[in-house]
């Protein structure tokens, strides 16, 4: 299987504190992975080396067919080559309608004097309505972002990053704040957008990792500590002892 | 299109409908067109007032919409005035040598004139050289074109350094700030190759036009101010209503997010910075035929700070806020500073509204930011009974520059 991104031997340390250690980590183009770990064992700072947020003190990282290095683009460059990150707290634009940032994420050239010209197409309203219908925020897309409740924000976040289309899709703990139905409705989706591109979940909740049925890698101390099925990694004894302690 | 744009705008309409009939009103009523009512020198006043209007515009984009607090765009407003005010005083100058000389048997050479004008121009601060720097003053073409170029030049060069770095917030009006005191001590210097101290003077007398009197081309420059701030308006409202003014308000509110969307958030703080600076340069190019003088003092810090304090008062991130705001503010400072305000006896103490009106000013600022972010532009949303939304005192974003509750609608 060919491989989307490639992420071989990075290391990153804040005033001496090793937060991502030796770590290596790979996926497919159209894969579901589910990153677990104790608090503090890395994945946050994973997602900001791939992003770009964060420069790694060595490693690399590689993506897509014509195997670019990550490490020498900006976080906007990184974004437009085709990753999506979905942070932990859902980062809307709180002055704007739901129509205002799902345009604002559509995918269309992000140079200035192109942005200044745009003009919506039907297509580009249409779309806006397929994503909000799909998210559940038809009826929300007048209303000002910072109305929404918390679990609608999430949704919102959600259409953004859809509407996107990114190849990659980073999402951090999606299920927190989010009702039991929204967890199911959350799985499906990603079970789904897995189908056509690569998805890392970041998530604590092990139900809802369960629940996705997917390859599971698990981070200790900014490196990875065991990688497979969910049931294979929770029998693994280095697993059992971080989470359960000794 | 332009029809759906100021449907869906309909302030803008109402802006230029305004606009328009002051300016009718004042030129009917001013000195130039016989009836007197408001003598030259208030229509001067006036015509400078909309400049002011015109560089607040600019603030407005630059800090209510992209959320970059900027202490130094009364420098590119200098800059622009310094451009002009270099052909007006050299094409006035050269036709007075030129009529000086012509009393002379032999017709005057082409370094006669030059060393004339070298020393009307430049003896005021012991030289005769005409600087390298006036190489185009003859040509208004030039200086014209250099009243864009040169602040725009000096704009995007200082926002390309500041953003790529990744300054922000308090640390970028700090060097804002900086650049613009920076750029003022230079001027004062008497080899600046700009006259020091002196400034440039008599750019009032418009080379060519000696025979219209000054009360006509007062109007002159108040339709030509009036002209400016409409086509600026038009121009604002039409960027930051598209998607553009879209991802600027994004910016304000959370720009790392921005960056995540694939948005190069520098090229867009850079492009609304330059821009702006372009359109106070062309403020402060109509602004100073109309003062008559310049000089380095009004690049002075405190400028970019009365600036901050119209839009603020006028209300931030609202483009007609920013308009009344520096309007208000400043023919409220005139009157207060130009001694007509009546003083008021305490019995022990006599305020005198020159001493006390910055202090005033300082005073409602406060009031203004503590209990009325909205400023005056938020008496619209009075009226039309529009609210702020309930958020629980949390701002809309993380950055500093990011709309208050109190400052947005719901």
């Amino acid at each position: 299987m060919s491989t989307l991104l490639e992420v071989s031997g990075i290391s990153v340390t804040f005033d001496g504190f090793r937060a991502i250690n030796n770590l290596s980590f790979q996926i497919g183009p159209a894969e579901l992975r589910a990153i677990i770990g104790p608090n503090g064992a890395g994945k946050t700072t994973f997602m900001d080396i791939v992003t770009g947020k964060t420069r790694p003190d060595e490693g690399r990282v590689i993506w897509g067919e014509r195997s670019i290095s990550l490490l020498k683009l900006s976080e906007a460059q990184i974004a437009r080559a085709g990753i999506g990150r979905k942070f932990q707290r859902p980062t809307v634009f709180e002055d704007q309608s739901v129509t205002e940032n799902l345009l604002l994420a559509l995918k269309a050239s992000r140079n200035p004097l192109a942005a200044l010209l745009w003009k919506p197409k039907a297509a580009d309203m249409d779309r806006v309505q397929a994503l909000a219908t799909q998210v559940g925020l038809l009826d929300a897309l007048p209303r000002k972002a910072g109305e929404l409740s918390h679990g609608q924000k999430q949704w919102l976040e959600i259409g953004m990053l859809l509407a996107q289309e990114p190849r990659l899709l980073l999402v951090d703990e999606p299920a927190a704040g989010m009702t039991l139905a929204e967890r199911e409705q959350t799985t499906a989706l990603l079970v789904d957008l897995a189908k056509t591109r690569a998805v890392v979940v970041v998530e604590h909740d092990m139900e809802f990792v369960r629940r996705l049925n997917c390859r599971v890698t698990v981070l200790h101390e900014g490196a990875v500590l065991a990688e497979g099925s969910l049931d294979h990694v929770t029998k693994n004894q280095d697993v059992i002892d971080v989470y359960l302690g000794r | 299109m332009t029809r759906s744009f100021l449907a869906k705008n309909p302030s803008v309409l109402a802006f230029l409908a305004i606009l328009a009939l002051f300016t009718l009103v004042v030129t009917v009523l001013a000195e130039g067109s016989g009836s007197g009512v408001i003598s030259t020198s208030f229509v001067k006043t006036l015509g400078k007032t909309l400049c002011l209007c015109l560089i607040a515009l600019a603030m407005d984009l630059v800090w209510g919409y992209a959320g970059v607090l900027s202490l130094g765009h009364f420098a590119f407003f200098a800059l622009g005035g310094y451009m002009i005010g270099m052909w007006l005083m050299y094409a006035r100058t050269e036709d007075i040598v030129i009529q000086s000389l012509s009393g002379s048997e032999l017709p005057p050479t082409a370094e006669e004139i030059a060393a004339g004008i070298g020393n009307q121009i430049f003896g005021v601060v012991g030289g005769s050289e005409i600087p390298a720097i006036w190489h185009f003053a003859g040509s208004l073409p030039a200086q014209l074109a250099l009243v864009v170029l040169v602040p725009g030049l000096l704009a995007a060069l200082f926002g390309w350094l500041a953003f790529r770095s990744r300054v922000t917030g308090v640390y970028l009006s700090i060097l804002t700030q900086a650049m613009t005191l920076a750029l003022a001590l230079y001027l004062f210097q008497n080899d600046s190759g700009l006259r020091g101290n002196n400034g440039l003077s008599g750019l009032q007398n418009i080379p060519g036009l000696g025979q219209v009197s000054q009360s006509v081309l007062s109007i002159w420059f108040f339709w030509a101010s009036a002209a400016a701030l409409g086509m600026a308006y038009l121009l604002a409202a039409w960027i930051v209503s598209g998607k553009f003014g879209s991802a600027l308000r994004a910016i304000r509110d959370d720009e790392a997010r921005v960056r995540f969307l694939g948005y190069s958030v520098e090229s867009y703080k850079l492009f609304i910075f330059t821009l702006t600076a372009v359109i106070a340069a062309i403020a402060g190019a109509l602004y100073y035929p109309q003062a008559g003088i310049i000089n380095p003092a009004e690049l002075a810090p405190i400028a970019s700070i009365y600036l901050a304090v119209w839009v603020a008062i006028g209300g931030r991130g609202r483009l007609y806020g920013a308009v009344i705001g520096a309007a208000f503010v400043s023919l409220l400072s005139s009157w207060f500073t130009g001694g007509r305000a009546p003083d008021i006896p305490l019995g022990f103490y006599t305020i005198k509204w020159v001493d006390w009106w910055s202090i005033a000013l300082g005073l409602s600022f406060v009031l203004v930011t503590l209990f009325a972010p909205k400023g005056i532009g938020g008496l619209f949303d009075l009226v039309q009974g529009r609210l702020a939304p309930a958020r629980g005192g949390a701002d809309l974003g993380p950055d500093d520059g990011s709309l208050q509750e109190r400052e947005a609608l719901k």
